[in-house]
């Protein structure tokens, strides 16, 4: 990584010299290769063969791009369908949850005065402070009292239930929502819920989907929830899956390789189809 | 996570301000419902941060003071014992020292994420590629990058491969040596994560409004000018708030060590022992004590960014 000139003070590029624009350029093209290097290795390793990944190096290609064994072996023997399939119901279920309560909550907080408002605000806010690996140690207890140890839902529940920075997005979007639609619609005869149902909810559009997105790629890269509530074989999680990867495939990196790739290339797919979404809703999540 | 960590005050702020300049436009709306309705929307969530966060909270500090084993039925209190022996205990605390090469990694990983958001702030050829390219590594899973860099550092990996092609015969063991086994990590910690710094820091900068530059080219200033006096004030919010998290995150490395050496040889954290001592030596007493000291560590160090950070409500409205 430190192979980039970082302490030259930054320049805007219409007042650089020749030397100043190469050595902008040289920077960026460097950035980009340490990005890309570990990754392109690890994809030529995934086509090779196991004769052919012991006598080559690591940077040279596979004498055969079309050779998918290995991607077989991953799915089949890896348990990676099995992996993808829990990912999916988990991901669904805990999104649909999450959007339901971040909306839910954000409309309660927004459009009412209540006593006590500003304390669940507050205890909204303070739990994004705490550290959720290591509380772990106790609400271990609490999902295993649930009886949802070794179950896909305590995943989900924890998902749903732990998640603020979807509750603050939707806070944000709701505020610009105006309390004139509400009002009009109660002065029709309308009830809170159908308020809720009927005009916040179908408004909050663009906040469901980046809270889609951003916690989308959050439980597809989750590791550790499922590796601790979840360790039953049947109900591993593409990163579970791919982790059990290290054990009995360990000298066979072509097949390692492969489950790499599989589970990197919904990733990338994503990314291109929605790299605009995805910067806008970082900004917005990390950022307020 | 933690990144929301300045706003509950901020929240407040904007929430005084609104209740004052339109006192009744609440008020006027709640009067015709009842006063449990925004309870009712709130019973899910706020039943789930309870039970998931509050309550594991609460017991988590319970337990620190007992020697329970996580099964036994009676929970035998201990007084501070718990914490005693964190404190007395080297081979506990020590492994804090480690938090100081991902602390490194982390400003490493910072400048440069500065550099590149300014570089591409301004008109650069390929632009979008560029951009996606440096954050794509950010998106990808932990355990795909855990293998991938496990590649990358074997011995005939990736990196001796590269080291080969200069000429550098015999390298190191960069995951079997003590010595090297945490800068290598850190290294992957810096690859994974400064594409998030960089977008987060590209997108303040683009916030600036663009007659700002124009003033300054009527005045004369130069880039570094511009650099100094525009861009570094804009973005001095995103930066503070980046380098608290990544000296909290420095704290609670836990997900690439334990993917890629599970804690050997040098490399464990304080979190990776946290997690063991809980689940793999059955002291959940003393476990809560440590995931309570690591606890209060990250809350001072959230008030201390609130007390030294000034404005931070500004871009909430």
């Amino acid at each position: 990584m430190s192979t980039t000139p970082s302490r030259t003070p930054p320049l805007m590029p219409h007042l650089l010299g020749p030397l100043g624009k190469a050595l902008k350029y040289a920077s960026l093209m460097a950035a980009c290769l340490v990005a890309v290097l570990p990754l392109v290795t690890v994809f030529m390793a995934s086509f090779k063969t196991q004769a052919e990944f012991r006598e080559s190096g690591p940077l040279d290609p596979p004498t055969n791009w079309l050779n998918l064994e290995n991607f077989v072996t991953a799915f089949t023997r890896g348990g990676m369908i099995q992996g993808f399939v829990n990912t999916t119901i988990i991901l669904v279920l805990s999104l649909v949850g999450t959007i339901l309560i971040g909306t839910m909550t954000a409309y309660a907080i927004d459009r009412f005065d209540f006593r006590g408002r500003r304390l669940v605000v507050g205890a909204f806010l303070l739990a994004t402070l705490v550290p959720g690996v290591t509380t772990q140690v106790a609400t271990f207890q609490i999902v295993s009292g649930l009886g949802l140890f070794n179950t896909r839902w305590a995943a989900i529940v924890l998902f749903m239930g732990t998640d603020i920075i979807s509750i603050y997005i939707f806070l944000q979007f709701m505020k610009a929502i105006p309390r004139s639609l509400d009002e009009a619609a109660m002065l029709d005869g309308a009830n809170r819920l159908t308020i809720y149902a009927r005009i916040v909810f179908p408004l909050l559009r663009p906040a469901i989907a980046t809270v889609v997105i951003i916690k989308g790629i959050a439980i597809y890269n989750e590791f550790y929830l499922p590796w601790l509530y979840m360790p039953k074989r049947d109900l591993g999680v593409i990163s579970t899956s791919l982790f059990r990867f290290k054990g009995p495939f360990g000298a066979q990196w072509e097949v390692i390789s492969a489950g790499t790739v599989l589970v990197i290339i919904p990733t990338l797919v994503a990314f291109l189809l929605l790299q605009r979404h995805i910067y806008n809703g970082l900004v917005s999540g990390a950022t307020k | 996570m933690a990144a929301v960590i300045n706003d509950a005050e901020a929240l407040d702020v904007v929430r005084a301000a609104r209740s004052q300049a339109r006192p009744r436009a609440t008020g006027g709306l709640g009067k015709g419902g009842w006063r449990i309705t925004p309870w009712l929307f709130l019973l899910a969530p706020v039943g789930l941060l309870a039970l998931f966060t509050y309550v594991p909270m609460a017991n988590m500090v319970w337990y620190s003071f007992t020697s329970w084993d996580g099964l036994d039925p009676v929970k035998e209190p201990v007084g501070w014992q718990n914490y005693v022996e964190i404190f007395t205990r080297p081979e506990i605390f020590r492994v804090f020292l480690v938090s100081l090469y991902y602390l490194g990694g982390a400003f490493i990983q910072l400048v440069l994420a500065l550099y590149f958001a300014t570089v591409l702030s301004f008109n650069t050829r390929f632009r979008t590629w560029f951009k996606g390219i440096i954050f794509f590594p950010y998106l990808i899973n932990g355990v795909a990058i855990g293998l991938v860099f496990l590649y990358f550092f074997r011995p005939g990996g990736t990196l001796d491969a590269v080291l080969a092609t200069f000429g550098l015969a015999d390298p190191p063991l960069w995951l079997g040596d003590p010595s090297l086994v945490n800068v290598s990590l850190a290294a992957t910690s810096v690859w994974r994560y400064m594409g998030l710094n960089f977008v987060l820091f590209l997108g303040a900068i683009q916030s600036i409004p663009n007659e700002q530059y124009e003033a300054a080219d009527l005045d004369g200033a130069n880039s570094w000018q511009k650099f100094r006096y525009i861009i570094a004030p804009g973005i001095q919010r995103i930066i503070g708030l980046s380098t608290v998290l990544a000296v909290s995150g420095a704290l609670s490395v836990f997900e690439m060590p334990f993917i890629m050496t599970g804690g050997s040889n040098g490399s464990s954290t304080f979190v990776i022992q946290t997690i063991n001592t809980a689940f793999t030596f059955s002291q959940v007493g003393l476990a809560s004590a440590m995931a309570v000291v690591l606890l209060i560590i990250v809350l001072v160090i959230a008030w201390l960014q609130r007390r030294l950070l000034p404005d931070n409500g500004g871009e909430l409205t």
